[in-house]
Protein backbone atom coordinates (compact mmCIF):
# COMPACT_ATOMS: atom_id res chain seq x y z
CA UNK A 1 0.00 0.00 0.00
CA UNK A 2 2.89 2.67 0.65
CA UNK A 3 4.31 2.48 -2.92
CA UNK A 4 0.99 3.42 -4.20
CA UNK A 5 0.65 6.49 -2.79
CA UNK A 6 -2.93 6.38 -1.51
CA UNK A 7 -4.22 4.78 1.55
CA UNK A 8 -7.54 3.63 0.28
CA UNK A 9 -6.73 0.07 -1.12
CA UNK A 10 -9.61 0.51 -3.93
CA UNK A 11 -8.16 3.48 -4.92
CA UNK A 12 -4.82 1.99 -5.13
CA UNK A 13 -6.20 -0.61 -7.48
CA UNK A 14 -7.93 1.24 -9.78
CA UNK A 15 -5.91 4.03 -10.48
CA UNK A 16 -2.37 2.62 -9.61
CA UNK A 17 -2.39 -1.31 -9.48
CA UNK A 18 -4.81 -2.02 -12.55
CA UNK A 19 -4.77 1.41 -14.23
CA UNK A 20 -5.47 0.06 -17.82
CA UNK A 21 -8.72 -1.10 -16.23
CA UNK A 22 -9.64 2.27 -15.41
CA UNK A 23 -7.76 3.95 -18.61
CA UNK A 24 -9.86 1.79 -20.83
CA UNK A 25 -13.03 2.27 -18.89
CA UNK A 26 -13.35 5.92 -19.61
CA UNK A 27 -12.53 5.31 -22.88
CA UNK A 28 -15.61 2.97 -22.99
CA UNK A 29 -17.77 5.54 -20.87
CA UNK A 30 -16.48 8.11 -24.27
CA UNK A 31 -17.23 5.32 -26.72
CA UNK A 32 -21.17 5.13 -25.67
CA UNK A 33 -21.24 8.84 -25.09
CA UNK A 34 -19.78 8.64 -29.64
CA UNK A 35 -22.22 6.14 -29.88
CA UNK A 36 -25.66 7.76 -28.80
CA UNK A 37 -24.61 10.83 -30.60
CA UNK A 38 -24.63 8.82 -33.70
CA UNK A 39 -27.24 6.43 -32.69
CA UNK A 40 -29.92 9.22 -32.16
CA UNK A 41 -29.46 11.66 -34.90
CA UNK A 42 -31.27 14.62 -32.83
CA UNK A 43 -33.09 14.29 -30.27
CA UNK A 44 -32.93 17.52 -28.54
CA UNK A 45 -35.23 20.47 -28.90
CA UNK A 46 -35.16 23.98 -27.46
CA UNK A 47 -37.88 23.15 -24.99
CA UNK A 48 -40.58 26.03 -25.69
CA UNK A 49 -41.44 25.78 -21.58
CA UNK A 50 -40.38 27.73 -19.07
CA UNK A 51 -38.96 26.04 -16.27
CA UNK A 52 -40.71 26.08 -12.76
CA UNK A 53 -39.57 29.30 -10.85
CA UNK A 54 -39.90 26.34 -8.18
CA UNK A 55 -37.70 23.69 -9.43
CA UNK A 56 -35.10 27.08 -10.15
CA UNK A 57 -35.16 28.04 -7.06
CA UNK A 58 -34.49 24.33 -5.75
CA UNK A 59 -31.30 24.29 -8.05
CA UNK A 60 -29.80 27.36 -6.71
CA UNK A 61 -29.73 25.72 -3.21
CA UNK A 62 -28.92 22.35 -4.25
CA UNK A 63 -26.11 22.99 -6.77
CA UNK A 64 -23.44 24.19 -4.44
CA UNK A 65 -23.71 20.97 -2.02
CA UNK A 66 -23.95 19.31 -4.93
CA UNK A 67 -20.82 20.85 -6.38
CA UNK A 68 -19.24 20.87 -2.58
CA UNK A 69 -19.87 16.78 -2.22
CA UNK A 70 -18.52 15.72 -5.78
CA UNK A 71 -15.66 17.65 -4.73
CA UNK A 72 -15.37 16.35 -1.46
CA UNK A 73 -16.38 12.99 -2.52
CA UNK A 74 -12.98 13.10 -5.23
CA UNK A 75 -10.76 14.39 -2.42
CA UNK A 76 -11.70 11.61 0.47
CA UNK A 77 -10.78 8.89 -2.41
CA UNK A 78 -7.18 8.91 -1.26
CA UNK A 79 -8.39 7.55 1.98
CA UNK A 80 -11.16 5.84 2.51
CA UNK A 81 -14.34 4.87 -0.53
CA UNK A 82 -14.74 7.46 -2.62
CA UNK A 83 -13.26 8.80 -6.31
CA UNK A 84 -13.25 9.97 -9.62
CA UNK A 85 -16.45 7.64 -10.40
CA UNK A 86 -18.48 8.32 -7.22
CA UNK A 87 -17.77 11.91 -7.50
CA UNK A 88 -18.97 12.47 -11.61
CA UNK A 89 -21.47 10.58 -10.54
CA UNK A 90 -22.74 13.39 -7.85
CA UNK A 91 -21.80 15.74 -10.41
CA UNK A 92 -23.38 14.04 -13.28
CA UNK A 93 -26.72 14.30 -10.73
CA UNK A 94 -26.38 18.28 -10.36
CA UNK A 95 -26.63 18.18 -14.46
CA UNK A 96 -29.44 16.20 -14.92
CA UNK A 97 -30.87 18.17 -12.39
CA UNK A 98 -30.35 21.33 -14.25
CA UNK A 99 -31.27 19.47 -17.82
CA UNK A 100 -34.97 18.15 -15.95
CA UNK A 101 -35.25 21.70 -15.00
CA UNK A 102 -34.91 22.84 -18.38
CA UNK A 103 -32.33 25.41 -17.43
CA UNK A 104 -30.32 26.57 -20.45
CA UNK A 105 -27.45 26.21 -21.61
CA UNK A 106 -26.14 28.54 -24.45
CA UNK A 107 -23.61 27.96 -26.94
CA UNK A 108 -20.17 28.06 -25.25
CA UNK A 109 -21.27 25.43 -22.51
CA UNK A 110 -21.94 23.25 -25.44
CA UNK A 111 -19.03 23.38 -26.66
CA UNK A 112 -16.68 23.37 -23.23
CA UNK A 113 -18.69 20.13 -22.15
CA UNK A 114 -17.65 18.32 -25.56
CA UNK A 115 -13.97 19.47 -24.41
CA UNK A 116 -14.39 18.48 -20.74
CA UNK A 117 -15.67 15.17 -22.61
CA UNK A 118 -12.59 14.09 -23.68
CA UNK A 119 -10.21 15.63 -21.16
CA UNK A 120 -10.36 12.76 -18.65
CA UNK A 121 -9.04 9.88 -20.83
CA UNK A 122 -6.37 12.75 -22.56
CA UNK A 123 -5.36 13.65 -19.44
CA UNK A 124 -5.11 9.85 -18.04
CA UNK A 125 -3.03 8.98 -21.24
CA UNK A 126 -0.92 12.11 -20.89
CA UNK A 127 0.22 10.82 -17.26
CA UNK A 128 0.88 6.93 -18.37
CA UNK A 129 2.80 8.32 -21.20
CA UNK A 130 5.22 10.52 -19.41
CA UNK A 131 5.23 8.07 -16.67
CA UNK A 132 6.71 5.36 -19.13
CA UNK A 133 9.39 7.79 -20.23
CA UNK A 134 10.26 8.46 -16.51
CA UNK A 135 10.21 5.12 -15.39
CA UNK A 136 9.82 3.02 -18.51
CA UNK A 137 6.82 0.94 -18.23
CA UNK A 138 2.77 2.72 -18.86
CA UNK A 139 1.28 3.68 -15.93
CA UNK A 140 4.02 3.08 -13.42
CA UNK A 141 4.15 6.23 -11.22
CA UNK A 142 7.10 7.55 -9.53
CA UNK A 143 6.59 6.47 -6.29
CA UNK A 144 6.94 10.01 -4.49
CA UNK A 145 4.49 11.52 -6.99
CA UNK A 146 2.12 8.40 -7.40
CA UNK A 147 -0.31 10.38 -4.76
CA UNK A 148 0.08 13.44 -6.98
CA UNK A 149 -0.65 12.45 -10.08
CA UNK A 150 -3.39 9.86 -9.59
CA UNK A 151 -5.26 12.70 -8.20
CA UNK A 152 -4.69 14.78 -11.50
CA UNK A 153 -6.35 11.90 -13.15
CA UNK A 154 -9.13 11.65 -10.89
CA UNK A 155 -9.64 15.36 -10.97
CA UNK A 156 -10.10 15.40 -15.02
CA UNK A 157 -12.02 11.98 -15.14
CA UNK A 158 -14.26 13.75 -12.72
CA UNK A 159 -14.93 16.35 -15.27
CA UNK A 160 -15.44 13.57 -17.88
CA UNK A 161 -17.34 10.93 -16.54
CA UNK A 162 -20.03 13.82 -14.78
CA UNK A 163 -20.43 15.08 -18.41
CA UNK A 164 -20.36 12.02 -19.79
CA UNK A 165 -23.35 10.52 -17.46
CA UNK A 166 -25.26 13.80 -17.86
CA UNK A 167 -25.59 13.73 -21.86
CA UNK A 168 -26.15 9.68 -21.76
CA UNK A 169 -29.01 10.95 -19.60
CA UNK A 170 -29.93 13.29 -21.85
CA UNK A 171 -29.71 10.93 -24.87
CA UNK A 172 -28.17 13.14 -26.99
CA UNK A 173 -25.70 15.75 -28.69
CA UNK A 174 -27.05 19.37 -27.48
CA UNK A 175 -24.60 20.71 -30.75
CA UNK A 176 -26.90 18.80 -33.03
CA UNK A 177 -29.93 19.78 -31.85
CA UNK A 178 -31.05 22.07 -34.97
CA UNK A 179 -33.25 24.33 -32.81
CA UNK A 180 -30.81 25.15 -30.79
CA UNK A 181 -28.32 26.06 -33.68
CA UNK A 182 -31.56 28.33 -34.85
CA UNK A 183 -31.91 29.87 -31.77
CA UNK A 184 -28.26 31.18 -31.21
CA UNK A 185 -27.18 30.36 -27.78
CA UNK A 186 -30.78 29.84 -26.29
CA UNK A 187 -30.64 26.79 -25.35
CA UNK A 188 -30.96 22.53 -25.78
CA UNK A 189 -33.38 21.25 -23.25
CA UNK A 190 -34.45 17.01 -23.33
CA UNK A 191 -37.90 17.41 -24.98
CA UNK A 192 -38.15 14.21 -27.44
CA UNK A 193 -38.66 14.90 -31.44
CA UNK A 194 -41.19 12.86 -32.16
CA UNK A 195 -42.19 15.10 -35.24
CA UNK A 196 -39.73 13.95 -37.50
CA UNK A 197 -40.00 10.10 -38.58
CA UNK B 1 -23.84 -21.00 5.97
CA UNK B 2 -21.71 -17.40 6.59
CA UNK B 3 -23.40 -14.67 4.85
CA UNK B 4 -20.88 -14.16 2.16
CA UNK B 5 -22.05 -17.12 1.10
CA UNK B 6 -25.90 -16.34 1.14
CA UNK B 7 -24.82 -13.02 -1.35
CA UNK B 8 -23.26 -15.02 -3.31
CA UNK B 9 -26.35 -17.39 -4.20
CA UNK B 10 -28.56 -14.44 -4.32
CA UNK B 11 -26.22 -12.89 -6.95
CA UNK B 12 -26.32 -16.51 -8.55
CA UNK B 13 -30.26 -16.82 -8.46
CA UNK B 14 -30.18 -13.14 -10.05
CA UNK B 15 -27.73 -13.97 -13.07
CA UNK B 16 -30.07 -16.64 -13.57
CA UNK B 17 -33.37 -14.57 -13.55
CA UNK B 18 -31.87 -11.84 -15.47
CA UNK B 19 -30.34 -14.66 -18.24
CA UNK B 20 -34.27 -16.09 -18.27
CA UNK B 21 -35.71 -13.07 -18.95
CA UNK B 22 -33.63 -11.63 -22.17
CA UNK B 23 -34.45 -14.80 -23.72
CA UNK B 24 -38.15 -15.01 -22.98
CA UNK B 25 -38.89 -11.32 -23.70
CA UNK B 26 -39.21 -9.55 -26.88
CA UNK B 27 -39.20 -6.15 -26.14
CA UNK B 28 -36.26 -4.63 -26.26
CA UNK B 29 -36.25 -2.44 -23.02
CA UNK B 30 -37.54 -5.39 -21.33
CA UNK B 31 -34.17 -7.19 -22.69
CA UNK B 32 -31.90 -3.85 -21.34
CA UNK B 33 -33.80 -4.58 -17.76
CA UNK B 34 -32.99 -8.11 -17.85
CA UNK B 35 -29.20 -7.19 -18.81
CA UNK B 36 -29.33 -4.66 -15.76
CA UNK B 37 -30.40 -7.77 -13.28
CA UNK B 38 -28.06 -10.29 -14.52
CA UNK B 39 -24.98 -7.86 -14.32
CA UNK B 40 -26.26 -6.76 -10.88
CA UNK B 41 -26.03 -10.82 -10.08
CA UNK B 42 -22.66 -10.77 -10.81
CA UNK B 43 -21.59 -7.55 -9.61
CA UNK B 44 -23.14 -9.17 -5.86
CA UNK B 45 -21.30 -12.36 -6.52
CA UNK B 46 -18.07 -10.49 -7.24
CA UNK B 47 -18.58 -8.56 -4.08
CA UNK B 48 -19.65 -11.67 -1.73
CA UNK B 49 -15.97 -13.52 -3.09
CA UNK B 50 -14.35 -10.66 -1.90
CA UNK B 51 -14.98 -11.30 1.50
CA UNK B 52 -13.40 -14.38 1.36
CA UNK B 53 -9.70 -13.38 2.74
CA UNK B 54 -8.57 -13.84 6.25
CA UNK B 55 -7.98 -10.84 7.68
CA UNK B 56 -10.53 -8.68 8.57
CA UNK B 57 -9.65 -6.45 5.67
CA UNK B 58 -11.56 -7.64 2.38
CA UNK B 59 -10.07 -7.53 -1.00
CA UNK B 60 -9.94 -4.82 -2.63
CA UNK B 61 -9.67 -6.24 -6.31
CA UNK B 62 -13.15 -7.78 -6.82
CA UNK B 63 -14.60 -4.42 -5.64
CA UNK B 64 -12.37 -2.13 -7.88
CA UNK B 65 -13.41 -4.40 -10.45
CA UNK B 66 -17.50 -4.30 -9.49
CA UNK B 67 -16.52 -0.21 -9.29
CA UNK B 68 -15.45 -0.40 -12.86
CA UNK B 69 -18.44 -2.97 -14.05
CA UNK B 70 -20.77 -0.55 -12.93
CA UNK B 71 -19.60 2.29 -14.40
CA UNK B 72 -19.27 -0.24 -18.23
CA UNK B 73 -22.56 -0.86 -17.51
CA UNK B 74 -24.50 2.44 -17.20
CA UNK B 75 -22.76 3.40 -20.37
CA UNK B 76 -23.66 0.40 -21.97
CA UNK B 77 -27.34 0.60 -20.71
CA UNK B 78 -27.36 4.50 -21.69
CA UNK B 79 -26.11 3.11 -25.37
CA UNK B 80 -28.65 0.25 -25.79
CA UNK B 81 -31.58 2.11 -24.82
CA UNK B 82 -30.53 4.96 -27.78
CA UNK B 83 -30.66 2.23 -29.64
CA UNK B 84 -33.84 0.91 -28.91
CA UNK B 85 -35.19 4.28 -29.18
CA UNK B 86 -32.84 3.73 -33.01
CA UNK B 87 -35.33 0.77 -33.87
CA UNK B 88 -38.24 2.37 -32.59
CA UNK B 89 -38.02 5.72 -34.77
CA UNK B 90 -37.01 3.20 -37.66
CA UNK B 91 -39.35 0.08 -37.46
CA UNK B 92 -42.11 1.59 -34.80
CA UNK B 93 -41.89 -1.00 -32.51
CA UNK B 94 -39.43 -1.81 -30.12
CA UNK B 95 -40.14 -4.91 -30.37
CA UNK B 96 -38.16 -7.88 -32.16
CA UNK B 97 -40.45 -9.63 -34.43
CA UNK B 98 -40.19 -13.24 -35.87
CA UNK B 99 -40.63 -11.86 -39.31
CA UNK B 100 -37.86 -10.03 -40.61
CA UNK B 101 -39.34 -7.19 -43.28
CA UNK B 102 -38.98 -8.03 -46.72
Amino acid sequence: MAISGVENPVTAVLLNFRGYDTLLEIGVLLLAALGVFSAVPSPVILSKSTPSPILILLLRLLLPFIVLAGGYILWIGKYAPGGAFQAGAILAAGGILLSTAAVPFNRFATKTMSIAMGIGLLTFIVVALATMMVRGNFLQYPVAQAGTLILVIEAAATISIAIILTILFIGGNPEESPTAKDEGDKAFIIERDNTTK
Amino acid sequence: MTISLLYALVGVVLLGIGLYSLIIYSHLVKKILALNVAGSGVFLFLVATANQTSGPVPDPVPHAMVLTGIVVAVSATALALALACRIHQVTGTARLTENEPE
